[in-house]
């Protein structure tokens, strides 16, 4: 914490055009990994075909997450060997499936729920791991970048056209996109819209997640910083903490629903866009 | 304060896409997916589902239980109710049965009494009669007797030979025939 404030000490002092660039930094990609006040890692750059594939921080975090994620559900599945009835954590684990399952899936996919319910699992598992990764301490949210929430959402681009495509086949899901019985002239109109749609709803999935991860933590840093902010007034400054530690709990608090509202609002449009390709005829 | 928008080129944008990202979320992604999907979510589905189907199968057979053992009762009661009227009936029967005997039995001895009664009743004539006869014969005999004082002191000769004579008569007309 005394890096951190004498950071924004000194940004403040210098007041150089960008005064809140020590929030992005908190917030934004980089290649160095913060362990402070113990290290920075500094991160490999490696490039693919010209292309620079370095290791940024999010990536590690992704990492992070991705490894939890196998290691307990692995573990959680074994359980189910010994027993048809598990206890603790599996349990838990449990209970966010058959939600997911019979709250999300099963209403919006219809009959063919079996076929996209692990994709669906996985897109949650992994989205709300990586919104509460960056609540953690050193934590970052890999869903705060953009170029991960992007990437999932074309995941769930591909997943919803290939539902249709196996429903209708290439030409019927292309063809039921525009509605039936519908007067020539408006198609000149529809096409293009329908079309767009098909991109639209990806874009939103990737910008809404993006921006409500981004928020939060905006939110959070800037409740933080008051404190330094009213540094030079040491009274101020001490009237000022408890409210600015009391907001930046409660802002916490809130990001903890967010995470979940939001994993869960991804996991439940992409399952509904799918259920839509596959009963084109509503 | 420059908005996050107007960041000089330099610096990094909130809203950058990072090539590198993409690639290793793609890579990261896939590999969860099929881990994930192959030994934790196959696993645990089938589980749940076979959980699901044990529960269901227990129920049914819970109710199949139930219908079973209602069954039965319905069964038993009814046996039971059948046996309390093969009870009752038993019972009327042989109230009606000891009713009968009991009237029998009064008859019997109503008519045996009256016969009873009716035999003394004949006895009583008959000694009676009997009695009568007896005193008839000995107030004959009684009568006959004084008569006879009675006339062994009073008859005379001529009627006295009369009555021989008639005796007489009498007498070989009953010979004769």
């Amino acid at each position: 914490m005394y890096s951190f404030s004498t950071s924004v000490n000194d940004t403040i002092q210098n007041a150089s055009p960008s005064q809140s660039d020590w929030i992005f930094h908190h917030i934004l990609d980089s290649r160095e990994l913060s362990l402070q006040p113990i290290t920075t890692i500094q991160l490999p750059e490696i490039s693919l075909f010209g292309l620079d594939i370095s290791i940024t921080k999010h990536v590690v975090y992704l990492w992070i997450v991705a490894v939890f994620l196998i290691i307990t559900l692995i573990l959680s599945a074994r359980k189910y060997n010994k027993t048809l009835i598990p206890k603790g954590f599996s349990n838990l684990i449990e209970i966010i499936i058959v939600f997911i399952r019979d709250e999300i899936v099963k209403p919006t996919v219809g009959e063919k729920y079996k076929k996209y319910l692990p994709y669906l699992l996985t897109v949650f598992f992994f989205i709300i791991s990586c919104n509460i990764i960056g609540l953690l301490p050193y934590g970052s949210t890999p869903t705060g970048n953009l170029a991960v929430t992007a990437t999932l959402a074309i995941f769930s681009f591909f997943a919803i056209q290939i539902s249709g495509i196996l429903q209708h086949g290439i030409v019927g899901y292309f063809k039921g996109l525009a509605p039936k019985g519908i007067n020539p002239l408006l198609l000149i109109i529809i096409i293009p819209i329908e079309i767009l749609s098909l991109f639209t709803k990806p874009f939103a999935l990737a910008i809404r997640l993006f921006a409500n991860m981004t928020a939060g933590h905006i939110a959070l840093m800037v409740l933080l910083s008051i404190i330094f902010l009213f540094k030079k007034f040491l009274f101020a400054e001490i009237a000022v903490i408890p409210m600015s530690i009391a907001f930046s709990i409660f802002i916490d608090l809130l990001e903890i629903l967010v995470a979940l509202i939001q994993a869960y609002i991804f996991t439940m449009l992409t399952s509904l866009f799918i259920g839509l390709a596959i009963h084109q005829e509503h | 304060m420059n908005l996050i928008f107007l960041n000089e080129q330099s610096s990094p944008n909130l809203l950058d896409v990072n090539f590198g990202v993409i690639f290793w979320t793609t890579v990261t992604f896939i590999i969860v997916l099929f881990i994930l999907k192959k030994f934790a979510w196959k696993p645990i589905l089938k589980s749940l589902e076979n959980r699901e189907d044990f529960i269901r199968d227990s129920l049914d057979k819970a109710n199949k239980a139930k219908e079973e053992a209602e069954n039965l009762t319905k069964i038993s009661n009814d046996r039971i109710r059948q046996v309390e009227n093969e009870a009752k009936e038993i019972l009327s029967q042989g109230r009606e049965y000891s009713e009968k005997v009991k009237k029998q039995i009064l008859d019997d001895t109503k008519n045996e009494t009256k016969k009873m009664i009716e035999d003394a009743k004949d006895e009583i004539e008959k000694m009676k009669e009997d009695a009568f006869n007896t005193l008839k014969s000995q107030i004959a005999l009684i009568a006959i007797e004084s008569a006879e004082k009675v006339i062994q002191e009073k008859l005379d000769k001529e009627k006295h030979t009369q009555i021989i004579n008639n005796y007489i008569d009498n007498m070989s007309g009953k010979f004769n025939e």
